[in-house]
């Protein structure tokens, strides 16, 4: 009991040191239990199947990045909690020359984890389920979902989960301490804060050259992510600059905090000036001695500038492709002639064709809608139909000209017999006015490539500057453009149309239909009277007559449909983005002001000598500040380096989402770094300001 | 000609009304320019509070203490702080150098903080350093050098800025003899060559044999006090042990 007293007392004591440390544990409680609650608040949503259906895919991935997030935290947690066993060898070494054993010392240690851990718990939930009740309203906007009502919610589960999680960080907290504690030695506690530093410095000269090399191998994976990133043959090549990329972000670090010093001392003029001499000192020891905490915290601010920013876009771009991507209210496809494609592929799948499925097949989608439903049709208007057509000896192979053994290279298991679409150019014109895009015209003997995926535009352009021509019906074509013109014909919520040819109305005969498509919109005015008529085009398929029929189907893509999946998309991708990103910056904010603040022991007494000689209080307390400001600015500035070219190959990978508006979620992740960055920067030296103030005799 | 350090009956009290401790109580000195005068008194005489009351680490509780005819009993703040970097300079018993610091950054920053320019602040260094005989260590760190060097160091730094009055608090406290007797020998340069006026307390009689004059403290009074004069710095310390025998109390690592 004792003991216990004991531990209660010290937490009491050194809750100013610990602020910061519970403060963190508070956030990463309150934040693990918001991300983990958000089923709960989404259940009360008035959604559409669809919508829960990634409300759920969410909620997974959610719970797999939790034990991520888990790990992360667990880091952070034994990280921290040996920083504060530094500053308290003292204490521990007085307890054992008064005879305590080093049993009763983790056993205080236990009781100050548990104490913490306990408290921490409950002030994070508390917060964490407040702060969900506000969530939840950016969780039904998100969802772009009616709070039809609020309600107050409280998620069992997740307050479960997180109380688990935390219980097997604290335990291995407690473990890690017992360790750390039975291997110390009498002599060096009681020692500990009598140990000056001993200034290790490095060969100025292998630094130097250290760094050239790894600024050279930094500069090549930069290149390789952005400029140079046709040139990986494969996806796993993507690992090779990452790789090189953290090799050389250590290194950098390492070598810059010994050539730091140098650079700033050949500036005699700048480093004699009032106490920069001092302040230079401080942060290069300070980063000398952290080159791998350093390192890390540089990674994982890299990755929440890269993880915040595209999480952001990709919501912010979804939206405002879809206005363009998807402009019809309906579009319905449906495969003709199965009986001759069934037969061409070899297998005679024909004589299973049911005689239902025979008929229809002929149909287009119109005839087959009549036929299920003929009041339909009423509901519909702006109607195009159109056939694409297919030519057995047009397939991508032979389309490609020079480019198709690279492409191959690229995508082995793309299928390159796949016959390209075909579409007559009075068709596209139609669908182009409706969609309002650009129209085009055609000579004799001339096809046009249409594409907008970014991936597939520069492999198919190789294949017409070879004007490669194509054959219909014994008559030859040659491309009219040398690039692939801009434009598609289905609706997708991005740019997937990866070619299309268009060719003169006389080149393809009927024999030749691959497929039906018919694009049209909604006799309504109203999100009301388009989602009834919705429902009816979802009801077709329960028809008698579309029951009937076991391979002729119709192949539906709504705008309501497609909004929706989007839009969960978006959500669901920002979320974990937003979730991962503030835990990565909470993290590696938290180290800093943690290794800043833990060394504020030793550097009471530098300021101490400082103010002795008589430094003005001012001047001291601006040496603080820039010493505490480069400590955070280094790793910062570092990461949005790094930043500049991740950003750029993010948007590479996300690209079939578009990057438009990337400098407004830039600007957002600017603010929410500058908002828990800076905020730990502040807490950190007002702390440290508050600690080298205390005066003391001697 | 007014004198460098004029105390008029300073008083420090410490504790509360129930239990009044008098560290210093009602004592009053002056100290002329280039002189060299030590403090002497065993261990809670008050002779640190003492120092610390001049240096303005510490308050007095009544009193005036003029340095150079200003009163720094009423300065505050940044005042505060101006009179301790340009009239006086510190040398402590553990040395108080930064251990991030060569030697030559320790002195430099007694000048930096008055914002002197670069040029004036190396031709400064190196000439003190040059005085001292601690060219040689100016590029090393304090982890690197003995006490007696650091000691010097810390001497440098003090005696930089040419303040009006240098304050040492046990100079020689952490030293070896032969060091103590090389810091010693620097002190007596310091006072006649360069006619710096040094405070000094200790309780080390051989210390206190360097000065010019040694004021005894006991209980917080002045106890005697005994002036050089002519005499060889030897009977100048038979003189001080036979003064501390006669104060008793615990004096016993005298040399």
């Amino acid at each position: 009991m004792m003991l216990f007293k004991l531990s209660l007392q010290n937490i009491k004591k050194s809750f100013k040191d610990y602020a910061i440390y519970f403060f963190t544990l508070i956030l990463g409680v309150a934040i693990f239990y918001l991300f983990n609650s958000l089923e709960s608040q989404t259940v009360l949503l008035n959604v559409s199947s669809r919508t829960k259906e990634i409300i759920e895919l969410m909620m997974n991935m959610l719970s797999g990045v939790s034990v991520f997030v888990a790990l992360v935290l667990g880091f952070l947690i034994i990280y921290a909690s040996r920083f504060l066993m530094k500053r308290r060898n003292q204490e521990f070494g007085v307890y054992l020359t008064l005879g305590m054993s080093k049993g009763s010392i983790s056993k205080i240690l236990f009781f100050e984890t548990i104490l913490i851990g306990l408290l921490s718990l409950i002030v994070g939930l508390v917060i964490g389920v407040f702060s969900s009740q506000a969530m939840s309203v950016l969780v039904a906007n998100s969802f772009e979902a009616d709070m039809t009502h609020f309600t107050f919610v409280f998620s069992f589960s997740a307050t479960m989960k997180t109380i688990l999680y935390f219980g097997i960080m604290y335990l291995f907290v407690m473990i890690f301490n017992t360790i750390s504690v039975s291997k110390c030695k009498l002599i060096d506690l009681l020692q500990a804060s009598r140990k000056s530093e001993n200034i290790k410095l490095k060969n100025p000269i292998v630094c130097i050259l250290v760094f050239l090399v790894s600024a050279c191998g930094l500069g090549y994976a930069y290149y390789m992510v952005t400029a140079g990133l046709n040139q990986l043959q494969d996806a796993s090549m993507i690992f090779l600059p990452i790789g090189l990329g953290i090799v050389t972000t250590f290194l950098i670090i390492w070598s810059l905090s010994g050539v730091f010093l140098k650079i700033v001392m050949s500036f005699p003029k700048y480093y004699h000036r009032r106490l920069n001499s001092f302040t230079v000192r401080q942060v290069s020891s300070k980063i000398n001695t952290t080159v791998v905490s350093m390192g890390i915290i540089t990674l994982m601010l890299f990755l929440t500038i890269c993880i915040l920013s595209s999480a952001l876009s990709i919501k912010n771009s979804m939206t405002v492709n879809l206005k363009t991507m998807v402009p019809a209210d309906i579009q319905i496809k449906k495969e003709l002639d199965l009986e001759r494609k069934l037969t061409i592929t070899g297998t005679p799948y024909s004589m299973f064709l049911k005689e239902q499925d025979r008929l229809d097949t002929k149909l287009s989608v119109m005839e087959s809608i009549e036929k299920a439903d003929a009041s339909l049709l009423h509901d519909l208007t702006d109607m195009i139909s159109f056939n694409v057509y297919e030519d057995a000896n047009i397939t991508i192979k032979s389309t490609m000209g020079s480019a198709y053994n690279r492409l191959q290279e690229a995508y082995p298991y793309m299928n390159f017999e796949e016959k390209e679409e075909i579409i007559r150019i009075s068709d596209y014109n139609r669908i182009a006015e409706f969609y309002g895009l650009d129209t085009y015209e055609l000579g004799d003997h001339e096809y046009i490539l249409l594409a907008d995926f970014d991936g597939m535009i520069s492999l198919r352009n190789e294949g017409l500057r070879a004007n490669t021509p194509i054959t219909i019906q014994g008559q030859v074509y040659y491309p009219k453009y040398d690039t692939c013109q801009n434009g598609f014909v289905y609706m997708s919520q991005s740019h997937i149309n990866a070619g299309l040819f268009l060719v003169p109305d006389d080149a393809v005969i009927e024999s030749m239909r691959d497929a039906n498509v018919l694009i049209a919109n909604y006799l309504g005015n109203t999100k009301e009277e388009k989602k009834i008529i919705e429902n009816r085009i979802n009801g077709l398929s329960e028809t008698l007559y579309m029951k009937s029929l076991e391979q002729s189907k119709l192949h539906f893509s709504s705008k309501i449909s497609i909004y929706e999946s989007s839009i969960g998309l978006a959500a669901m991708v920002t979320f974990i983005g937003l979730y991962l990103g503030i835990i990565f910056l909470i993290s590696s904010a938290a180290i800093l002001a943690l290794k800043e603040l833990s060394e504020s022991a030793d550097n009471k007494v530098r300021f101490q000598v400082l103010r002795k000689i008589g430094t003005d209080e001012k001047m001291i307390h601006h040496a603080l500040f820039q010493q505490i400001l480069l400590f955070f600015l280094f790793p910062f500035l570092f990461a949005l380096i790094h930043s500049i070219f991740g950003i750029q190959f993010c948007n590479y990978i996300i690209e079939t989402f578009g990057n438009e508006k990337l400098l407004q979620s830039i600007l957002m992740t600017a603010i929410f770094i500058f908002l828990i960055y800076g905020g730990y920067f502040w807490i950190t030296y007002f702390c440290s300001k508050n600690i080298i103030k205390e005066k003391t005799r001697y | 000609m007014e004198p460098i350090l004029r105390l008029d009956r300073v008083e420090k009290y410490y504790g509360n009304k129930n239990n009044l401790t008098k560290a210093v109580d009602e004592i009053s000195f002056e100290v002329e320019k280039q002189e060299f005068v030590a403090i002497m008194g065993a261990s809670g005489s008050g002779k640190t509070t003492l120092l610390n009351c001049i240096s303005t680490i510490d308050r007095v509780t009544s009193g005036h203490i003029l340095v150079d005819g200003e009163d720094i009993t009423n300065l505050k703040g940044n005042k505060l702080n101006q009179f301790r970097r340009e009239k006086l300079g510190f040398i402590f018993q553990d040395f108080n150098l930064l251990d991030t610091l060569t030697s030559y950054e320790n002195i430099a920053l007694a000048l930096s903080i008055q914002k002197k320019s670069y040029h004036e602040i190396h031709e400064r260094v190196q000439k003190i350093a040059k005085d001292l005989n601690i060219t040689s260590v100016l590029e090393k760190y304090p982890y690197q050098m003995s006490g007696g060097q650091k000691q010097r160091v810390a001497s440098a730094r003090a005696i930089v800025t040419n303040p009006k009055l240098i304050l040492a608090d046990e100079p020689t406290g952490a030293l070896d003899s032969k060091s103590a007797k090389m810091l010693l020998e620097s002190f007596e340069y310091l006072n006649e060559e360069k006619e710096a006026t040094i405070l000094m307390v200790t309780h080390d009689a051989f210390t206190a044999s360097y000065a010019s004059r040694v004021i005894f403290i006991k209980d917080g009074k002045i106890f005697n006090e005994i002036r050089k004069g002519t005499t060889t710095r030897k009977d100048f310390f038979e003189q001080i042990i036979e003064v501390v025998t006669l104060l008793g109390g615990n004096f016993h690592d005298v040399v």
